[in-house]
């Protein structure tokens, strides 16, 4: 009996999650003390302003473009999304310069680094399609501009920047399952693997 | 009121952007600006003493 439970995929993936990244290191209660640097604060700063661009997004997505291009309430939402974008692309790069800093894929981190690379891609490819989203002149003129680019790569057969409908998705759906799948993969991964040490306090991590 | 009565009136955004243009460099202000300021960030963020770091020496490696 105990042994066909065993075999069950809920009990073989619960052990594997409970060994893999207890509670615990899930959610520490201290961190080491190398981490009480500014240069740490980047990353959560990163995912302060993604939920921010998301839970503002939503609100777009509610009310629709009529609302955000004459109300004063959708101007303001509309703006919070924007400033929302430059403030998760600043925090991301000077994250990623800092983690590039301290050679962050140390230690059998380079999944964590990889995912934190294709995160940053795939968050250039989403602000891209928002830019089409917009609803005015400026979407229209950076559609057409990119066109010419997206089709001498031979992409432009199924991703149409002039199809407003298909990147309207893609910038609401897609991308942003995409988004949060990638970057809920990076946090589970520096909770497996802790934060990297700096270089020069432990040179034997990683080697 | 208007919303955007506030910080919008600190900077007039409200015109074409000026761009800098030296031998293949081609960049807007408005973007130079935000990569100083991000290198700004970075340099500040190394060197800034980080508030309670004494406290935290000696806890858990």
């Amino acid at each position: 009996m105990s042994s066909t439970v065993d075999r069950q995929w809920t009990t073989r993936l619960r052990k594997r999650v409970e060994g893999t990244l207890p509670p615990e290191k899930l959610l520490p209660d201290t961190q080491p003390a190398y981490v009480a640097s500014w240069i740490y604060v980047f990353g959560v700063l990163t995912l302060v302003a993604m939920a921010e661009v998301i839970g503002t997004g939503v609100i777009l997505a509610i009310f629709g473009p009529q609302w955000w291009h004459v109300s004063s309430l959708g101007h303001f939402i509309n703006s919070l999304h924007l400033w929302g974008v430059e403030v998760f692309f600043f925090a991301m790069i000077v994250h990623l310069w800092g983690k590039f800093a301290m050679a962050a894929w140390r230690g059998g981190r380079s999944l964590t680094w990889v995912t934190g690379a294709v995160t940053f891609l795939a968050s250039i490819l989403t602000a891209f399609t928002g830019y089409l989203s917009q609803t005015n002149f400026d979407s229209q003129w950076i559609s057409t501009q990119a066109k010419d680019g997206i089709n001498s790569t031979g992409g432009g057969a199924i991703f149409n920047v002039l199809n407003f409908g298909q990147m309207l998705m893609w910038h609401i759906v897609l991308m942003p399952l995409v988004l949060v799948a990638l970057v809920g993969f990076h946090v589970i991964l520096v909770r497996i693997k802790g934060v990297v040490p700096p270089i020069v306090e432990n040179p034997e991590v990683g080697q | 009121m208007s919303l955007d009565w506030g910080l919008g009136a600190l900077i007039n955004l409200n015109h074409p952007g000026h761009y800098i243009h030296w031998h293949v460099i081609d960049v807007s202000v408005a973007n130079l600006a935000v990569m100083v300021l991000m290198v700004a960030a970075f340099v500040a963020a190394l060197f800034l003493p980080f508030p309670g770091r004494k406290h935290r020496r000696g806890e858990e490696e």
